[in-house]
């Protein structure tokens, strides 16, 4: 058994580390905006990090579980209670058959992650539970969560070790304006050093035109030397494209895998998790990094990960990841 | 040939390996011969391999291998003589129905063509059109070789919702639509195949240079495709045809 959804918004869906090996034939990624947060909730639950779990979008989901289980909520406050009752976030904690879960609107960040010991019953879409919403595919039926939706879980008598100590020991800590590192490239040449100055300058906004596909901008303008278009090639996670308007667009985990716009850099992947938890209204700004920076912190973030894992799980799961291609 | 390659960051877990910045046949070709060679190489900690018209867009995990140790390993996959050169390409027959209901941008193509809807039938079925690449949506691919003379623009207007199957002509390009999607190309026919069905055993009927052959059909026939398509045994006809040798590896 599971959990059954009475309430829930309109973005809600089931996503895990993402689809990978189909973005040859235009198969968006997908995977959970902000994969840190993701990646904690399921090591708090002893899970494989990259297993599937809920993504809320500003609104809370609430719902009733059917089975006793072991859960975690990460990323935005969604102000989680049981039965009435407030239980924390980035914890795991022990639910009991019958127990209501209520979340509220998100008291900060944008994107909450419910993740459920051994994971949810579902069927793989070509090597992914997320749910690819433009293809109608993977998670729950290919389609955002709704209101009376039942999600099994993997087991009905969940055994965690060690609960006490199932404390991650973090919060979500938002700047304003946030500051995203950026790597520039691969068509940084497309623009002129009036326009790259800038881009490192300006705060932009995120707009009401932000969702799990990119992130719209707004603010200055990015001035390119002689147009942005180019022979349309390969998206990567966090490009910062320049349309003709100038203003960047950032793109994320449904965005389309390949492009005809010039992309003056990429958010360094620590930092698109960042980006996962800013909502509309937000404001940010972007710094220059450096190949040796990007990879100390995504080493840093890689270290938290596994330095939980092991100290929870015993690394088991670490050991048994494989290469995925 | 390795000094007209360069190397780009594409973020901290990501390389594009990019040869030039046009348009060719054999350019595409030598990224493909590139990707597949990276895909038999499981090289460990390569996550996505992504080829494009004249680019490899690699994503990779920092811990497992470097940006320079993947660099490495592309050059001299890169240099490396095939070990099986290619001498065919797979060439995949796509039924379409042209004009009528399935093709209502027809007279619009024909008054800015001065073509007859005969004449662009004829000219658009006649090509088999390398697939460069896939992408916009899963299985919509960019293909190249169309005749010069059906080129027409884009709409001004694009439309919101584009019927799965449909096949249009947008400025100098032609392709498919695999799902129903917005979209703003001039629509001359449709399919009744699909070339994306997350149901088959081989989702995709077509990959990165595949050629792809249109052959025009009937309402009639293609109604009776349509059933068998739904029925889940339609076939589409393969064939095999003989491709030039690459320049450059005399």
């Amino acid at each position: 058994m599971g959990i059954r959804i009475t309430n829930v918004g309109p973005l809600c869906s089931v996503q895990d580390g993402g689809r990978y090996g189909y973005a040859e034939y235009g198969f968006s990624v997908s995977g959970a905006m902000d994969l840190f947060s993701h990646r904690i909730a399921n090591i708090l639950v002893g899970n494989d990090r990259d297993q599937a779990a809920i993504e809320m979008t500003l609104f809370g989901l609430s719902g009733e579980f059917t089975s006793d289980a072991v859960i975690a909520i990460t990323g935005a406050d969604v102000s989680p209670e049981i039965n009435g009752v407030s239980i924390p976030s980035f914890q795991a904690v022990k639910v009991k058959k019958g127990d209501m879960l209520e979340c509220s609107f998100a008291k900060n960040g944008c994107r909450a992650y419910l993740a459920v010991n051994s994971g949810f019953y579902l069927k793989k879409v070509m090597g992914s539970l997320s749910t690819n919403l433009k293809c109608k595919i993977g998670g729950y039926m290919g389609r955002a969560l709704k209101s009376g939706d039942l999600l099994y879980f993997n087991t009905v008598a969940p055994s965690v070790k060690r609960m006490s100590k199932r404390v991650a020991g973090l919060s979500l800590k938002i700047e304003n304006p946030a500051r995203l590192g950026v790597l520039l490239g691969p068509q940084d040449d497309y623009f002129t050093e009036k326009g790259i100055d800038t881009f490192f300058s300006a705060v932009y906004a995120l707009t009401n035109e932000s969702d799990r596909m990119g992130v719209k901008l707004d603010g200055a303008a990015v001035e390119s030397k002689g147009g942005v278009d180019i022979i349309s090639d390969g998206i990567p996670l966090g490009a910062v494209q320049i349309p003709a308007s100038g203003k960047p667009i950032v793109m994320t985990a449904d965005r389309q895998t390949v492009g005809g716009y010039a992309k003056i850099g990429t958010v360094i992947s620590t930092d698109v998790s960042v980006l996962g938890q800013l909502r509309p209204g937000d404001s940010l700004s972007f710094y220059k990094t450096t190949p040796d920076r990007a990879k100390e912190a995504y080493m840093e973030s890689l270290n938290i990960l596994d330095g939980l894992d092991r100290r929870l799980n015993h690394g088991v799961f670490y050991r048994l990841k494989r290469t995925r291609l | 040939m390795a000094s007209e390659i360069k190397f780009l960051y594409a973020g901290d877990t990501g390389l594009v390996m990019e040869y030039g910045r046009e348009i060719d046949p054999a350019v595409n070709a030598r990224v493909k011969r590139v990707c597949d060679a990276l895909k038999a190489d499981r090289i460990d900690g390569v996550t996505e391999i992504l080829p494009t018209y004249r680019s490899l867009l690699v994503t990779y995990r920092p811990e497992r291998i470097s940006f320079e140790a993947l660099r490495e390993r592309l050059i001299s996959l890169d240099a490396a003589p095939s070990k099986d050169e290619k001498t065919t390409a797979k060439v995949v027959w796509i039924p379409v129905s042209y004009g009528g209901a399935f093709g209502e941008d027809m007279p619009f193509v024909s008054a800015h063509t001065g073509l007859s809807e005969r004449q662009i039938v004829e000219l658009h079925s006649e090509p088999e059109y390398l697939v460069y690449m896939l992408g916009f949506l899963p299985g919509f691919p960019y293909l190249g070789g169309m005749d010069k003379r059906l080129t027409a623009p884009r709409l001004k207007n694009p439309r919101t919702k584009i019927p799965e199957g449909s096949v249009g002509i947008g400025g100098e390009q032609t392709g498919i639509y695999p799902l129903a999607s917005p979209g703003g190309w001039q629509l001359i026919g449709r399919t009744p195949v699909r070339p994306y069905d997350p149901g088959r055993s081989k989702p995709f009927l077509y990959g990165v240079g595949d050629f792809i052959k249109f052959f025009p059909i009937d309402g009639a026939e293609y109604r009776r495709i349509e059933e068998s398509v739904s029925r889940g045994d339609y076939i589409c006809r393969e064939t095999l045809k003989a491709l030039k040798s690459r320049g450059g590896s005399e």
